[in-house]
């Protein structure tokens, strides 16, 4: 068995932002999308602190801010679904073409 | 002086009478005792003539002070006092003001005509009291009476042109109401209708005149007009001098019935005869004749006018008197007498011979009121019979009718001594001998009318008096002499119709002919006399030597004239039998059809003045003038009217189209259009789905990367 490498870290952090990227274009429901919303900037956070390894600490300092950005985002987000929810009764992302026009 | 000073109570006196028929004549009228009304009407009338009678005679004496300076009272300032708003610019370029004073004025020639206007006027106020007795309206013809005295009055004794004109104007209304006075009667209101409409011709001239004399002399005063005109400051022949006497001279046509404007007088005899007798024979329609006298300081400045007023009046004479020689109603022979009459007058004036023409019409007066009342009493006497043709025999039956009646005719035919010869001879020796015989051809026509005036005048009474009865049983049964009241007026009248002439008796046949120097300081002037006597020094005493033998001549000729007019007509109709001849007719047919259609002058007028028939397809005259406008109005004016519309609805639907295609098409949606055009495609790939656009953005990268990364 192989020492778990850079490599493996950055394989799985790939899986994970295609998971990400998959899931933010083919699910319907915000909430969803918001979660693999998250799951994408996980990836990045794994890629970071894996470079992090060779490169010194930044890699780790900045994922500590992309983590702090995704909780705004999050807040950010799901308020934005709460108001729209209360407007539309639904959180399906299909009905939801308002910046159309 | 006191009747003087209170020379304005004389028109007054009538006014008030009038005004109390207006206001309580109905209740006064007593189907029984006419006192109330006869009293009041007549009793103003009788106060109004003592009143002229003081009047005339304190002017005498004040004359005699004052060097026959008229007499002047002025009331109150009636248009335009010092307001300043009545002024403008004479001819001259003078400032003037246009005022007319409430005032009067009493010189020799409104004493004559208020004499003889008040006495003739208050006989037949009593006459009428018998003759309208069984007629209905007796207030209101009183009424009318007097209004017509206190207009006539007026009109006498204005000291101006306006305050003559408001007479004038209210003697017009006047008999309008008088010749309408049977206005049950079509034919009546017709006449009446006619004698207004006519007479509005020649009130036009008289404003016309007036106004012109207002702007050329600054003053329509007549003393200052007068003065102003004997100065000397204007040369004879000024040509707005002729105009003005030309327009007041077409005034005096109409009121005084000569050519062209005569038609109105033979229909007014559609009125009761007293009115025919005080209004269109002895006072109303003389008025023509003051006016002229009034106003001859202007006249002697034109010589044109005198001629035309000279021609008109001969014409005027001869063509009337033609027309009575074969009428059959006794009225209308009367009426046409008079307008030849009238036209004596003014060929007289026309002469330059004032006293002359204003002689006759005071000798006119007294015999044409006579003769007019005479035949209303014939009238009367008839049943209202009024065709002589149905008449005859009469003189045994009404002998003071007919006695007095042939008095008038004696002294209109020119009988001496009667009044008629005196001044109609005075007339006719004018004529010969004025203008050193210049005018002759005028005197052939008035001696040629004194003649036919002798033979329809005999024929009258002739017809009416001798002869054969040619009345219907019934009518005879009825004859009868007029009451007191009626034939009182009559016997008056004739004792003035035989002595009037007495006060004109010319020089030549040892008379002293006080009329002519009573009227002297009217008609001559210092100035005028110098002049005539700078221009024929020597002339004028040679004249006379000549002449005076010819004044004799003359005067047997126009007695024989009426001698034979006389003979003639008894020769005539003295036999006259119910299926009598007209010689005339027996003579010649068409111009006996002719005269008693007038020589059918209301048809011409009906053609050419009136249009009431057309020529052909055209309409003529005021009738005609109405259609061409109304033509005119209809598609010149109206089209005019419609294509200023039509236009606008063009304009607003040109703009309508302009603004809906080319300011709303073109330029605000033209730019909308192209702004939507332009955005289609852009609008294409703007779905809205927030997915769509990951996925755009995922191969985006996916792209990039494969080209920088892989590649």
């Amino acid at each position: 068995m192989a020492e778990i490498g850079t490599m493996h870290y950055l394989v799985v952090a790939a899986m994970l932002f295609i998971l990400g990227v998959v899931g933010v274009v083919t699910r319907r429901n915000v909430v969803v999308i918001l979660m693999s919303i998250e799951l994408i900037l996980n990836a990045v956070n794994l890629n970071l602190i894996a470079f992090s390894r060779l490169h010194g600490l930044h890699g780790q300092i900045f994922s500590i801010f992309v983590i702090v950005d995704a909780a705004a985002e999050a807040a950010v987000g799901l308020g934005i679904v709460i108001a729209f929810f209360r407007n539309k009764e639904t959180v399906n992302v299909d009905e939801v073409d308002l910046l159309k026009w | 002086m006191f009747f003087l000073e209170h020379i304005w109570l004389i028109p007054l006196f009538p006014a008030l009478g009038a005004a109390g028929m207006f206001f309580f004549g109905r209740k006064l009228d007593d189907a029984h005792d006419k006192k109330w009304v006869n009293g009041i009407c007549v009793g103003v009338v009788v106060l109004a003539f003592l009143w002229t009678c003081g009047s005339v005679y304190q002017y005498t004496q004040y004359a005699a002070v004052e060097h026959g300076k008229p007499f002047e009272k002025v009331m109150y300032t009636w248009l335009g006092s010092n307001t300043g708003l009545t002024t403008y610019h004479t001819a001259s370029g003078a400032p003037a003001e246009f005022k007319a004073e409430a005032g009067f004025l009493l010189d020799p020639l409104s004493s004559i005509w208020l004499l003889f206007v008040t006495g003739v006027g208050m006989l037949i106020h009593i006459y009428s009291t018998g003759y309208m007795k069984h007629d209905g309206g007796y207030y209101r013809f009183f009424g009318y009476l007097n209004l017509f005295m206190f207009s006539m009055l007026t009109l006498i004794l204005g000291n101006n042109l306006a305050m003559m004109f408001v007479g004038w104007e209210g003697v017009g209304l006047c008999s309008y109401l008088l010749i309408g006075f049977y206005f049950h009667k079509k034919s009546a209101s017709t006449a009446a209708n006619k004698a207004f409409i006519t007479n509005r011709v020649g009130d036009a001239g008289v404003l016309v005149g007036m106004f012109t004399i207002a702007w050329y002399f600054g003053s329509i005063n007549f003393m200052k007009v007068t003065e102003i005109a004997r100065s000397g400051i204007f040369h004879t022949g000024d040509y707005w001098i002729t105009f003005a006497t030309i327009a007041l001279f077409i005034g005096a046509c109409g009121k005084s019935a000569q050519l062209p404007l005569y038609v109105w007088l033979p229909d007014a005899m559609e009125g009761p005869t007293p009115v025919s007798a005080l209004i269109h024979a002895a006072t109303m329609v003389t008025a023509g004749v003051y006016m002229v006298a009034r106003t001859n300081a202007l006249y002697t400045l034109a010589p044109t006018s005198m001629k035309v007023v000279a021609i008109v009046g001969a014409l005027t004479a001869i063509f009337a008197a033609s027309i009575g020689l074969v009428q059959n109603d006794i009225k209308r022979v009367l009426a046409y007498s008079t307008v030849s009459q009238l036209g004596y007058m003014f060929l007289a004036l026309g002469l330059g011979a004032f006293t002359a023409g204003v002689f006759h019409v005071f000798t006119h007066a007294f015999f044409k009121a006579l003769l007019f009342l005479g035949s209303g009493s014939v009238i009367h006497a008839m049943s209202g019979e009024q065709d002589m043709r149905f008449m005859g025999a009469l003189r045994k039956k009404i002998p003071v009718t007919f006695r007095t009646m042939f008095i008038g005719t004696l002294a209109i035919a020119g009988i001496p001594p009667l009044a008629g010869f005196f001044s109609k001879d005075e007339i006719l020796w004018q004529a010969w001998s004025s203008h050193d015989g210049a005018f002759r051809a005028l005197w052939m026509i008035g001696f040629a009318t004194a003649l036919m005036t002798s033979f329809y005048m005999f024929r009258l009474i002739t017809l009416t008096f001798f002869g054969e009865s040619r009345m219907t049983h019934d009518v005879e049964h009825h004859v009868h002499e007029s009451p007191k009241s009626m034939t009182g007026p009559l016997v008056i009248l004739a004792i003035c119709a035989v002595f009037a002439g007495f006060l004109g008796i010319p020089k030549s046949l040892g008379g002293t002919n006080i009329f002519e120097k009573f009227l002297e300081p009217v008609f001559t002037t210092e100035h005028a006399v110098a002049a005539e006597a700078a221009v024929a020094p020597e002339k004028a005493p040679a004249k006379e030597e000549k002449t005076d033998y010819t004044e004799y001549e003359l005067m047997l000729a126009s007695i024989g004239a009426a001698g034979l007019g006389w003979m003639m007509a008894n020769r005539s109709y003295g036999k006259a039998a119910k299926d009598f001849k007209e010689p005339l007719r027996e003579f010649s047919q068409p111009v006996y059809n002719t005269l008693l259609n007038k020589y059918y002058v209301d048809e011409a007028y009906d053609y050419t003045v009136l249009g009431r028939k057309k020529i052909g397809p055209v309409r003529l005259g005021a009738l005609g003038a109405g259609e061409g406008l109304w033509k005119f109005d209809a598609t010149v004016i109206d089209g005019g009217v419609n294509g200023a519309g039509w236009m606008t609805k063009f304009a607003g639907t040109l703009s309508n189209w302009w603004d809906k295609w080319i300011i709303d098409g073109v330029l605000v949606n033209g730019p909308a259009m192209v702004a939507r055009v332009t955005s289609y495609p852009v609008r294409l790939v703007q779905w809205g789905l927030v997915q769509w656009y990951a996925l755009v953005m995922v191969f985006g990268v996916v792209g990039f990367v494969w080209y920088y990364v892989v590649r």
